[in-house]
């Protein structure tokens, strides 16, 4: 299988890039004997180092762009700071965190996060698995559904949004005239709860579900034939055989989704900013749909409280540890139990 | 393994189908890009000096020729301008630039709802424009230039333009509905009162034709209130009053009864809806300044030439309207100094209404012809050059905070959205605004 982690590569012998030397035997000369062990001192050093030096730009990058701006948002979040003069700060402890706590925003917040998270991630995986399952069996032109369905994960955000935003209108959205054209009465999509957080997981499901499906393709062309060779000589159907050798087969790969989708479920932000139009981060009259993400945006950008806005990436960061602590754990489980 | 073999023809026909989705791909991506374009203006002499102007929306010295004739006036100097379309993501990039004193360009513009807020944490970081040479204080209107200015008499940034209000309305759904279409008739029939406009909205809906409304927007007809009054979200000594302003109380509930009353088209402003409903005409009247007359042309289209005309506001009231600054950080300081005198002289901004249609804040170009007999041949030649100039000049000195801008726009798009589409009460409206308000200002 070919996610199982835990299998690098094998470590290399000491040297084990070097050209092998030819053992020496003519005797030489001191003076030539110091150059050839202070060549060879060189040669260990080199071999020793120069990994680092060659794997040093990511890590430079990662210093640089990764890890300072979070232990700086970290910093950040303790202080008492606004984007109208970011270089004055005022100790303010735990305050940032803790008030937290009673806002009634974060919950809102957090709760719309989990929910959309939900109902986005759940049904774009199961279509994704069937999705995959379809594109397994032989095809005529098969390399193009695979394409294609790769498509709405190419489309940027802000494109693929603003069609959704048109066609989930109240006045002249298409949704609305389908639904009237079977009798159902128009829904205003962004002003319900439900309806708004539908809308945006509908965005989501639309660009994320083909590249999970290829996800899991790439993971069933893995499962060797004879499986199902032997499934169908016992008599299995189809159905059976999806069930029974494609799902377990599939465990780890997933799990593996259901991380990504997870953290990318708790990130969200660009949807449901978009889907409101050009108001702004407040995520709908009732904040019915502000995400996390989009609450953090508000305090940062709009209200300028970049302390505030740092406490609330650096829960979101705590949050997703925790998932990603729960998922290590159901993970190792999984593997035991198999 | 199940894997289909691909034969050359059936691969021919995949890359066909890739380029195809590829390039469709693209073009859909092109137009939504990112916020920002940048224009360069060609022209220009050999050019020993580039200032760069760094702005937001449409101010238009570009298109209206104004940079080429600067250029051509000053061979030496060369202009640029970087654009980034909405102030809300301009604004905390300029912040962010003036704390670190980098990435400004030479002159940025900052609009009114955040000229407050910059020169009370950002005046150290702005030229004093009161003495750059050709600077007359007595050009522009009084209130206009003591926006720009901080309290111990600094000139942070000219006035550019202003919004004086007038209603645009339909006349076409005005006959219908059984009221006058005469602009002055229509202005008289609810001169000097916001709740006269309310009845002739009443008037409007017995009758109304389809299934038009009067008004767009519930908080259209807060902002044209609102704008009307000198006292709003803060008092005169900068404390945040929103809570218990009378201003702030009359035009919530004139706003909530227009909800209320089923008068709007329960739209948000500057929406794709809003525009679709521009196009299908779904309401009668918006209040619109000078700058949205443009606005309203390109989104009603040609079909609704002649139908839209401009009266008079029940009272004058400012929308919008921009400011010039040239902060300490930039390379060609007094250079930028004199660019931003001349763009903001009564002659160019006059130039600028001519061609662009933003309305001048310096006084001296409401006399000269080009302003003074403007007619606009879309709104039926309306004389939007006295309508806008008798507005003006009755604006009343507004009051300004550091904060308005998030506390009206926490009242519309919270308060007056959740009464105007979500059907809550006046009451559950305003509280929620104020919860989201408090929130907001809490540091």
């Amino acid at each position: 299988m070919p996610t199982t982690s835990g299998t690098a590569a094998p470590p290399a012998g000491q040297g084990g890039a070097a050209p092998r030397r030819a053992a020496e035997t003519s005797p030489l000369d001191p003076r030539e004997q110091r150059r050839r062990e202070r060549l060879s001192r060189r040669y260990r050093r080199d071999i020793r180092w120069s990994p680092y030096a060659f794997i040093a730009p990511f890590f430079l990058f990662f210093a640089a762009f990764g890890l300072f701006p979070l232990l700086y948002t970290g910093w950040a979040a303790l202080h008492r700071v606004e984007l109208t003069d970011p270089t004055h700060m005022e100790w303010a402890g735990m305050h940032n965190f803790s008030r937290l706590w009673d806002d009634e925003f974060f919950w809102n917040a957090l709760q719309n996060t989990f929910t959309i998270g939900v109902i986005s991630t759940v049904p774009q995986l199961v279509m994704a698995l069937g999705l995959a399952h379809l594109l397994n069996y032989k095809l005529r032109g098969s390399m193009f559904f695979r394409v294609a369905i790769l498509t709405p994960y190419a489309t940027s955000v802000a494109a693929a949004t603003l069609v959704f935003v048109l066609l989930f209108g109240r006045d002249y959205g298409m949704v609305n005239w389908a639904l009237d054209a079977i009798g159902i009465d128009p829904i205003d999509w962004q002003n319900g709860t439900w309806t708004s957080q539908l809308a945006v997981s509908t965005i989501v499901i639309w660009r994320w579900t083909g590249y999970n499906a290829l996800i899991y393709l790439a993971a069933m062309q893995a499962v060797p034939g004879d499986l199902y060779e032997s499934a169908a000589l016992d008599g299995a159907s189809r159905w059976q055989q999806f069930v029974h050798v494609t799902i377990p087969s599939l465990r780890p790969t997933i799990l593996f989704t259901v991380v990504v989708s997870t953290i990318g479920a708790t990130q969200l932000f660009g949807e449901p900013l978009l889907f409101n139009g050009s108001a702004g981060a407040t995520g709908g009259a009732d904040h019915q749909f502000q995400t996390l993400g989009l609450y953090m945006y508000e305090q940062g950008w709009v209200n300028l409280h970049l302390g505030r806005a740092s406490a609330i990436a650096w829960t979101m960061f705590l949050i997703l540890l925790l998932i990603a602590a729960v998922n290590w754990l159901v993970s190792r489980r999984l593997r035991k139990s198999q | 393994m199940r894997r289909s073999t691909g034969s050359y023809r059936s691969r021919a026909v995949v890359l066909a189908a890739v380029a195809a989705l590829g390039a469709g791909l693209l073009s859909g991506c092109a137009d939504d890009g990112d916020d920002s374009k940048s224009g360069k203006s060609g022209g220009g002499g050999g050019g020993g000096t580039t200032i760069t102007m760094g702005l937001f929306g449409t101010f238009g010295f570009e298109e209206a020729g104004l940079y080429d004739e600067y250029m051509k006036l000053h061979p030496d100097i060369k202009i640029e301008q970087t654009v980034i379309e909405r102030n809300e993501n301009y604004y905390p990039q300029l912040l962010n630039h003036l704390s670190t004193g980098s990435g400004l360009a030479d002159v940025q513009g900052i609009e009114i709802a955040n000229i407050t807020e910059v020169g009370q944490t950002q005046a150290a970081k702005f030229v004093d424009l009161s003495k750059t040479e050709g600077v007359k204080k007595e050009n522009w209107l009084d209130w206009k230039w003591q926006q720009g200015t901080t309290k111990d008499g600094k000139t942070i940034g000219l006035g550019t333009d202003i919004g004086p209000m007038a209603i645009c309305y339909r006349k076409d759904l005005f006959q219908k509905a059984g009221l006058p279409t005469d602009r002055e008739k229509v202005g008289q029939l609810w001169s000097g009162d916001w709740n006269k406009y309310l009845e002739a909205g009443e008037k409007y809906m017995k009758k109304a034709p389809g299934d038009t409304t009067f008004v767009d927007a519930a908080s259209g007809v807060y902002n044209a209130v609102i704008s009307s009054s000198a006292e709003r979200y803060y008092d005169k000594s900068g404390k945040v009053v929103y809570k218990d302003s009378p201003a702030v109380k009359d035009a919530w509930d004139i706003a909530t009864k227009a909800a209320t009353g089923h008068l709007t088209a329960k739209l948000q402003q500057f929406q794709k809806t809003w525009d679709q409903a521009f196009a299908n005409g779904k309401f009668a009247t918006v209040a619109c300044p000078p700058w949205m007359l443009g606005y309203i042309q390109e989104k009603a289209g040609d079909k609704a030439k002649n139908q839209w005309d401009v009266a008079a506001a029940p009272k004058p009231g400012n929308w919008g309207g921009s400011f010039l600054g040239v902060p300490e950080a930039g390379k060609h300081k007094e250079e930028a100094a004199k660019l931003v005198a001349w763009l903001t002289a009564p002659e160019q901004q006059a130039k600028l209404f001519a061609k662009r249609g933003s309305w001048p804040s310096a006084v001296a170009s409401y006399s000269l012809p080009k302003v003074s007999t403007a007619k606009h041949p879309y709104f039926d030649n309306a004389p939007i050059g006295q309508i806008f100039t008798q507005a003006a000049k009755g604006i009343p000195v507004q009051v300004l905070g550091p904060k308005d801008q998030i506390i009206a726009s926490n009242i519309a798009d919270i308060g007056l959205l959740q009464v105007d589409q979500q059907g809550k009460s006046p009451e559950e409206g305003w509280k929620a605004a104020t919860k989201s308000i408090d929130n907001a200002l809490d540091q």
